[in-house]
């Protein structure tokens, strides 16, 4: 079992003596967490952990799931893509639905709290019948700043009636008449995904997954979808290829649009081709396989044409690992250009700077270095503890 | 004579809290600069102390930053990079010119580049959560000890958020040394201490070797031999 001190030998100096202290000011404060699931999704992995440091520095929090069947969680999902700007068929008869299953988890669920933090679209609606006193907060993982307009109306009546809002980014936030504050996603050092390796667990997973460590990787992780842009990828390899005897490997799972199994093909006809390119397709819990992947990885890419905060890139860089990536969505407000790595908007900027690196190889120790500090500073886990914490306190302020 | 009271440590945590407005040109910032709490002049000036604690961008500000990089206009960044918001009495004053330098640089152009593929700026205000860390210090050696320890968002509290913030010009610590120590010499020197382009770490690096010069004099000046640090 991970505990708080643990996080000493990682943390930057003081932070756990801090959490200690902040956790003195807001003991005896309930803080409750609401979400649809338990499992799935990095929010959740890492709601988790930060559930278990709550409870250990004595905190009265609880984590509560609302109930639903086929029909709420197909409706959900439909929203939670129309928020992100994706057309969807939302009938009137799907909203009342999603309304009268959370009506219903309400009657059930012990709502009462100081701080009330709901997360995403899903259980948003239960504030409608709020019980009296405690402050509720609307915690989206989500970037909203282009919904699509008719179930952005449908939404926004509920998200205006939390005291306040949490977005990832200050670019993700659209318009609403509560106060909006700004917590950055987090990669916890200590879970499977982002804990230290051996050089010889590393070859193992590589062995089992069938990636040869004779040449220089370069990687990228995600949904196979063109939001990501792994055909981009490819062309960027190519590029790169003629100078340099390099591995693309592109791994991840099938993305949830429409043309995932389309984007699949290509890889998997661009891997035909060429030995080179490894496609991998692995499950939603292949945390040490990815932790493995980052580590092998000589460069890591992330040439997202449109994401979400895509923590990945924290996780890459806490691995020592300079980062490519779209200059979209969170991508740049984790990678410090030309510091920690560098964003792109082209195939061909990609290959540029990945040559770039390959051609200097004092950069790529170097910018890991400074990008591993960087993720040190402002996204671990503790960070994002500390702003749940100040959150808690700022909120729920007592009269002095 | 009552004892001088001990120096509390207390750390912080910055909150952010967007305020939904965000700037596409010069013009909508020297605009939004106008409107905006003064908070958030803090947020976007002194704040990058404790957000980026390793230099992650051309210039510590993000007003001089933004301009620079993502409108491309590296004039006006570099003049408002040079701003030093320690100069100011308050942030009204430093609100004021930053105003000043946008509006005359807006003046001499023609047309006033827009963010083309790049990030607008985002106006963020912080609520500062002030944390107690337990740490206090009666002598002068105490303080040092315990300087050398603090989680940095102390130095940040008591160094940038005091004078900048909190309405106490010479930051916490140099007000310590001179009226509970009775340290004028030292304090003015802490005072002098320069946080502007600069890290937490090496602020701490450089209150730590005045502390340490002054305890050094204080022991040979009593024929002692200067004390390790603990």
């Amino acid at each position: 079992m991970i505990k708080i001190d643990d996080y000493r030998e990682v943390a930057p100096r003081g932070t756990v003596d801090l959490l200690l202290r902040l956790a003195d000011r807001v003991r005896g404060r309930r803080f409750l967490h609401i979400s649809a699931t338990r499992f799935g999704g990095g929010a959740a992995e890492v709601l988790q952990r930060l559930m278990l440091l709550m409870s250990e520095l004595g905190l009265d929090a609880g984590w509560e799931i609302i109930g639903g069947d086929t029909e709420f969680y197909a409706t959900a999902k439909a929203i939670t893509a129309a928020l992100q700007g994706e057309e969807r068929v939302v009938t009137e008869e799907m909203l009342e639905h999603y309304l009268e299953r959370n009506r219903a988890s309400g009657g059930k669920l012990p709502l009462e709290a100081d701080l009330v933090l709901v997360h995403d679209p899903a259980p948003a609606s239960l504030v409608a019948d709020r019980p009296a006193g405690g402050t509720w907060v609307w915690r989206c993982h989500l970037d909203l700043s282009a919904p699509e307009r008719r179930i952005w109306n449908f939404f926004r009546r509920y998200a205006a009636r939390y005291d306040a809002a949490v977005f990832s980014h200050p670019g993700f936030v659209p318009h609403l008449p509560i106060p909006q504050f700004i917590v950055h996603p987090s990669v916890d050092p200590l879970s499977d995904k982002n804990r230290e390796l051996s050089r010889r667990e590393i070859r193992t997973i590589l062995d089992g997954l069938g990636v040869p460590l004779d040449k220089p990787v370069l990687l990228q992780v995600g949904a196979v979808d063109r939001s990501r842009d792994p055909v981009g990828v490819v062309n960027a390899y190519r590029i790169v290829k003629k100078h340099h005897d390099v591995r693309l490997v592109l791994a991840g799972g099938g993305g949830d649009g429409p043309e995932s199994g389309e984007v699949l093909a290509e890889l998997r006809e661009a891997a035909a081709r060429d030995p080179d390119i490894v496609a991998l397709e692995l499950p939603p819990d292949a945390q040490l396989q990815i932790n493995a992947l980052q580590r092998a990885a000589t460069i890591v890419l992330q040439k997202s044409v449109r994401d979400g905060f895509a923590i990945g890139v924290a996780e890459a860089m806490w691995k020592g690992k300079p980062v490519i990536g779209g200059a979209v969505g969170g991508l740049p407000a984790q990678i410090a250009d030309g510091v920690t790595g560098y964003t792109v908007r082209s195939a061909e900027g990609a290959a540029f700077w990945v040559r770039h690196l390959l051609n200097n190889p004092e950069l790529i120790a170097r910018m890991g270095g400074v990008g591993r500090e960087h993720v040190r500073r402002n996204f671990l886990i503790t960070r994002h503890l500390s702003d749940y914490l100040a959150l808690l306190a700022h909120l729920t302020a007592k009269p002095a | 004579m009552a004892a001088a009271p001990p120096f509390r440590f207390m750390g912080c945590i910055e909150l952010l809290e967007n305020l939904g407005v965000r700037a596409q040109d010069e013009r909508e910032l020297v605009e939004f600069l106008r409107q905006v709490p003064v908070g958030s002049v803090f947020h976007h000036t002194c704040g990058y102390f404790l957000r980026h604690r390793i230099f992650v961008g051309p210039y510590a500000n993000d007003f001089a930053t933004w301009t620079a990089v993502h409108l491309g206009d590296r004039v006006l960044g570099e003049r408002l990079a040079v701003v030093d918001p320690f100069d100011f009495a308050d942030l009204e004053q430093l609100r004021e010119e930053l105003i000043s330098i946008v509006s005359d640089h807006l003046g001499r152009l023609r047309a006033p580049p827009r963010v083309d593929g790049g990030e607008p700026f985002h106006f963020i205000q912080s609520h500062v959560v002030e944390i107690p860390t337990g740490l206090e210090a009666r002598t002068l050696a105490e303080f040092r000890d315990r300087l050398a320890e603090v989680e940095a968002s102390a130095i940040y509290y008591h160094t940038v958020l005091a004078r900048a913030r909190l309405g106490r010009g010479a930051g916490d610590f140099a007000g310590w040394l001179r009226g509970s120590l009775g340290r004028e010499d030292l304090a003015a020197a802490v005072e002098r201490a320069d946080p502007y382009l600069s890290s937490l770490e090496r602020v701490r690096s450089r209150l730590l070797d005045l502390l340490d010069a002054a305890l050094d004099a204080g022991a040979a000046a009593e024929g002692r031999a200067p004390a390790a640090p603990a």
